[in-house]
């Protein structure tokens, strides 16, 4: 059926997407705009591709939970250390926000493309791109009985435990954002600091936080991109403009991670859709692809036009905060 | 002058001793004490810049005491932080609310609580209810911030305290932004707070509603402790009396008005904010050539909006005519924007409240600020420093302004000279009308009385001068006529040369929801 | 009587009310030196190479022979033209970061101007024609943001960054619909015979007439800003809208024609890149200069001048780094490795040059 294979292939369009729009949408929370997620999701990925690499050449025979974990805690390490210095120079050292997260990107792009290069060259292989086929055959381990379900089960079960993860993550966001008290008190300190401030609220503490969970959220998305969509292949420039996608996607979603997972999937359609319609050249499909930015800026037009309060960004959102000295 | 208070066998639930409060070389509070005990109000009266608010920061923690003593229960107790405070029981509404606008009531209430149960807006919005039922406040817990009117914002605040556990209330002027009907159903939850045996403090300078609500009254006056009395055995005139210490004389010189004529007539303007209060209503007077109108009132009643609407910049209904000086002609100012008014030939020169925030570009030099008036004139699209320059420099000298040089920006320079830069301006533009909000508040005495003689200055070339103070004893001694406001409408215009403080004050806190009587509105043909 | 104070923190951070200026500089330059270490030792670790020769290097990839000179020049015009479109924006605290898209469309008028138009109007006609389209097309980019904002308060930053990709796939779509050969999926050089279109070289020097150009715009950039009462009225709204109602700047207007000054000269950059330089388009056209711009010009704090310093230092690194790449065999993204490094770092220092840290001074025990 070929609805069905179009909806799976925008599933895993979107999940990269969804990793990344989470993942933006808690450090937006905070006030932080973090401009430098396209640059983090490289550096996930290109760490877990590290870590991967290290192990597949090393080990004699590979664990399957090694095989995954230690990617994982690659990536993880790898996009902690970029909200972290995300983190210092804003909040700390008070710098602009913008500056700050285009400089992260460019740092971050150049960092999986080196790193991505630099492997290459050590396989010694005549192809530009890295093959990790063993970790990603471990990583992209589906349900057992999901072909046996037909269209469901190839729609909704043939993806791999990183897409689950994404969805869970996105689902329980939404619930700390909405129903706890963290959540309550980090919206408060991307709406109105001085006051978050004033009610006894660690201000610096929820941004450093907010901002470093989220750069390691976006960084699995990364990840989900090199080990399961691209099928464990590395090559520079593959993610291509995918993290600029997932800051739009936070908009399309009016900061709501549960809308993000519907959204992530018609992003992710938009973005594949002119495979799926007939007598398309290329050129064509290339108009295509900015349905998902068009979509998005008239969506940011619609909110601000319509003013309705709770669909705007975070009020306080790319503005620095510190107390004022008595 | 106060009166002895028996304190029955009860210990008060808070009690301040000889304290005392410093900013650099300001005294803010200058050896006060006093106490409220447990179901009792105790009203805080006194005028802007008395030292009320700074007294109870420090009660709240936001300040700390420099001298003296806070008991609560009887006990000693040290107040570092608003966390501490609330430790104690202590809660401030302050006049400038605290709340997210997107929140709802409930999320505000319970925000930065750090309750051992598992968090629940349900729960807590039932809370909010019972508390609600309780004292009889109108307020729905689940309502957003943005869509609420200011006083069920202040609801919010005053349950978030209640909600605390709090068992001593400090309201900062909290009728300041209320209608009259808002302000008597508030009124009446305090005195059911009272009666269920919290102890109250309110601050306020309203005559009126401290004789209503209040069991005691505390009076300061410019920092210093007059005394405490029980207000059913004091009376209005007795308090102003207080309030408003003795007259002091300035040895401000004032001449007679000469050649007057009516140079900018106001004829009922109203205006109403974002939440549909009124802020004006129907105010009309007369500013004249060669005299200077003061206004009085107390902070918020309005005088902000009348000084922007006739300097274009906030809509009104009504009109503001303008008398040509040159042409003869009579222009109506309303709605129109400071560019149209400029291109009209009307010279009006407005020196704003906020003066880094509107009147100054704190970032630029002084030159730079000089030619905020000017820099459109002439077609060259270039800029022309030239003038501007040695009209900085000509400012700085005559005025005696304390700077490095006039390519300093204007942030770096203190109070009194940037006031002189942003006055120097306004005045070299050769007004015909000149307004002046607040202009010498945060001046040393120097730097003030060199604003009075700038002001003089205008008053004799025949300008109409438009001076909004809030000390009265400068209104009564610079101005020619006062205009008082209260809540936004006129409440009386006198002839400063005759009238007294006590007039003025009362005046001042005159209810305005009564039926103005005649003469309400000002005649002009003092 | 006894007094108590709260226990003071271990530091307090406080603004500097002035710093002198070879102080400011003073710390900036430390902060280059220190990011050219960090670096350095990147490399080092890198390559176990010697250090000095690591930096003889990225000279040598920067100055070494008259052509990498030319080049290095060529490349500081372009970054230096977009950093300077992108000023007057920034200085009213409009954060346009859509300058990518803003190039793009440029160089996508130029191009479709020099492929439609080429053999049909004389090559002077036709060059005014380019400006004028290129020029028209970056305005109308950003102004379309500028729009929304003024009068609904529209997010620009989200807006612009969404407009680059837009471009992105407007230019992706043309460079499809002219690939020469048909379906290659690239323009190749454009009027390769006729050169029609292409921006005359001065004497035997092909980019002259580009770094004239964009020292033309710097200039004027300069002078717009510092001393025309537009420039004026730009530093009022940037400060503070509210001073600017109040003396009666019409702040909408101000916003709108700054962004279509903004996005002009980024069309202009545009049509330098594509029929100055390249004779080409292609979706890297504008090769991140855009988002590069827009540090450039924050690291110069707005100025024009300092602009030349600035896109100087990171030119010359992308330069020296992509020298080091290729004689010790690293990949070639090594340059924007190197790039991030020194912002970071030079972010960072604004700090030092803002604030103070007072430490807590040793209190006598109680």
């Amino acid at each position: 059926m070929m609805w069905a294979g179009f909806l799976q292939r925008a599933i895993m369009q979107g999940i990269p997407l969804l990793f990344g729009s989470t993942g933006e949408i808690i450090t937006e929370k905070s006030g932080n705009l973090n401009l430098g997620i396209p640059g983090i999701m490289y550096v996930g990925g290109i760490s877990g591709v590290i870590g991967a690499f290290l192990y597949e050449q090393n080990a004699a025979a590979m664990n399957p939970f090694l095989a995954v974990l230690i990617p994982l805690l690659c990536s993880v390490t790898g996009s902690l250390l970029m909200g972290l210095l995300y983190s210092f120079l804003t909040v700390t050292l008070r710098a602009n926000q913008n500056v700050t997260g285009l400089a992260l990107t460019t740092f971050g792009v150049g960092f999986g493309n080196f790193f991505g290069g630099s492997l290459v060259k050590l396989t010694g292989s005549d192809i530009p791109s890295i093959n990790l086929t063993a970790t990603s055959n471990y990583f992209r381990t589906s349900l057992p009985f999901a072909g046996k379900l037909g269209w469901f089960g190839q729609v909704f079960l043939s993806h791999s435990f990183l897409a689950y993860t994404a969805v869970i993550i996105a689902v329980v966001t939404a619930v700390i954002l909405s129903r706890t008290r963290v959540g309550l008190h980090l919206r408060a300190v991307g709406e109105n600091p001085a006051t978050a401030d004033a009610a006894g609220i660690n201000v610096g503490k929820y941004k450093y936080l907010a901002t470093c969970i989220g750069s390691v959220i976006a960084g699995l998305g990364g990840l989900y991109y090199v080990m399961d969509y691209a099928n464990g292949v590395w090559s520079n420039d593959g993610f291509g403009d995918r993290g600029w996608l997932a800051i739009a996607l936070v908009i399309f979603a009016v900061w709501r991670p549960n809308i993000s997972i519907f959204g992530s999937i018609l992003f992710g359609g938009l973005y594949i859709v002119h495979n799926y319609i007939p007598g398309l050249d290329v050129s064509g499909q290339e108009l295509f692809k900015m349905l998902p930015y068009a979509v998005t800026i008239l969506f940011l037009v619609f909110i601000s036009m319509r003013r309705k309060r709770e669909a705007q960004p975070p009020a306080h959102l790319g503005l620095p905060y510190f107390r004022e000295e008595r | 002058m106060s009166k002895a208070v028996s304190q029955e066998e009860q210990v008060p639930a808070i009690r301040l001793q000889h304290i005392t409060k410093r900013f650099g070389s300001v005294v803010a509070n200058d050896d006060v004490s006093l106490s409220v005990a447990h179901g009792q109000i105790l009203s805080v009266l006194g005028e802007n810049g008395s030292g009320k608010t700074t007294l109870m920061n420090m009660i709240a923690g936001i300040y700390f005491p420099d001298h003296g003593q806070i008991f609560v229960d009887g006990k000693e107790v040290l107040i570092r932080s608003p966390k501490d405070a609330f430790r104690y029981g202590i809660g401030m509404i302050h006049q400038h609310f605290k709340l997210v606008d997107v929140f709802s009531a409930t999320e505000n209430i319970v925000l930065g609580l750090d309750e051992a149960e598992r968090f629940s807006l349900k729960r807590s919005a039932g809370r909010v209810r019972e508390i609600t039922a309780q004292y009889g406040f109108e307020l729905d817990p689940d309502k957003k911030i943005y869509e609420m009117s200011v006083s069920e914002k202040q609801t919010v605040e005053i349950i978030k305290v209640l909600y605390r556990g709090a068992d001593i209330l400090i309201l900062d002027e909290p009728t300041a932004v209320l209608t009259p009907q808002e302000t008597q159903k508030l009124f009446a939850v305090l005195r059911r707070m009272r009666d269920s045996g919290k102890a109250i403090i309110i601050i306020t300078h309203k005559l009126n509603e401290v004789l209503s609500l209040s069991d005691r009254v505390a009076v300061l006056c410019k920092g210093k402790y007059i005394g405490t009395v029980n207000t059913a055995e004091t009376s209005e005139s007795e308090l102003t009396e207080m309030m408003v210490g003795k007259k002091v004389d300035l040895n401000i010189e004032r001449s007679e008005p000469k050649d007057s004529v009516d140079r900018l007539t106001v004829e009922g303007i109203s205006c109403k904010n974002r939440e549909g209060t009124e802020l004006l209503h129907d105010i009309s007077f007369t500013a004249r050539s060669g005299e200077i109108l003061g206004i009085a009132g107390i902070a918020g009643s309005g005088q902000r909006e009348l000084l922007e609407a006739i300097a274009g910049l906030q809509h009104v209904d009504g009109k503001i005519l303008y008398l040509n000086p040159k042409t003869g002609q009579t222009d109506n100012l309303r709605d129109k924007t400071p560019m149209q008014i400029r291109e009209l030939g009307v010279r009006l020169s407005f020196v704003p409240e906020d003066r880094l925030g509107m009147g100054l570009v704190g970032n630029m030099d002084i030159v730079d600020n000089i030619m905020l008036r000017s820099y459109k004139k002439g077609k060259s699209v270039f800029l022309e420093r030239k003038k501007p320059r040695s009209l900085a420099e000509k400012i700085i000298k005559e005025l005696e302004v304390v700077t490095p040089s006039a390519n300093t920006p204007v942030r770096r320079l203190s109070g009194g000279n940037v006031q002189k830069v942003l006055v120097g301006r306004e005045i070299a533009a050769s007004p015909t009308v000149l307004m002046a909000a607040y202009p010498v508040r945060g001046l040393d005495i120097n730097a003030s009385f060199t604003i009075y003689n700038l002001l003089n200055q205008q008053k004799e070339n025949g300008v109409a001068v438009i001076f909004v103070g809030e000390d009265l004893d400068v209104l009564l001694a610079l101005c020619d006529r006062i205009m008082v406001i209260s809540s936004g409408r006129i409440s009386g215009t006198v002839d400063a040369r005759t009238a007294t403080k006590e007039e003025i004050g009362l005046l001042m806190t005159k209810n305005a929801a009564a039926p103005e009587p005649e003469g309400g509105a000002a005649d002009g043909n003092a | 009587m006894e007094t108590h104070k709260p226990k003071e923190p271990l530091f307090r951070i406080a603004k500097r009310d002035s710093i002198v200026w070879w102080k400011a500089w003073g710390i900036r330059a430390a902060a280059i030196l220190a990011a050219l270490v960090f670096s350095g030792l990147v490399a080092f670790l890198l390559t176990k190479e010697n250090p000095l020769k690591i930096y003889a290097t990225m000279l040598d990839g920067a100055f070494g022979t008259q052509r990498r000179i030319w080049g290095l020049l060529q490349n500081l015009a372009m970054l230096l033209c977009v950093s300077v479109a992108v000023t007057p924006a920034f200085k009213m605290r409009f954060w346009n970061i859509g300058a990518e898209g803003q190039v793009l469309v440029g160089g996508l008028a130029s191009a479709a101007c020099m492929i439609l138009l080429g053999d049909q109007l004389p090559n002077a006609v036709l060059l005014l024609v380019i400006a004028a389209v290129s020029i028209l097309a970056g305005a109308l980019w950003a102004v379309i943001p500028a729009f929304f904002r003024a009068h609904w308060q529209t997010n620009e930053t989200l807006f612009t960054l969404m407009m680059n990709y837009i471009a992105i796939q407007l230019v992706a779509f043309f460079v499809y619909k002219w690939s020469v050969p048909k379906g290659s999926g690239q323009v190749g050089v454009i009027n390769r015979a006729t050169h029609a279109g292409w921006l005359p070289a001065i004497g035997k020097y092909d980019y002259l007439l580009n770094i004239l150009i964009v020292a033309v715009i710097t200039a004027f950039m300069y002078i717009y800003l510092k001393y025309s009462k537009h420039g004026y009225e730009i530093a009022v709204v940037g400060e503070s809208e509210n001073t600017a109602r109040y003396i009666g700047i019409p702040v909408k207007k101000v916003i709108i024609r700054t962004m279509l000054i903004s996005g002009a000269l980024c069309g202009i950059a545009g049509m330098l890149l594509v029929s100055g330089t390249d004779h080409t388009i292609s979706r890297d056209t504008a090769a991140g200069r855009g988002f590069t711009a827009i540090m450039v010009s924050w690291l110069a704090k707005f100025n024009p001048v300092f602009m030349v310093l600035t896109s100087f230092l990171i030119v010359f690194l992308q330069k020296g780094a992509t020298e080091i790449s290729t004689a010790f065999a690293l990949n070639e993204s090594f340059s924007e490795i190197i790039t991030g490094i020194i912002i970071f770092f030079i972010i960072g220092c604004e700090f030092f040059i803002q604030y103070t840290v007072r430490f807590r001074e040793k209190e006598a025990a109680k």
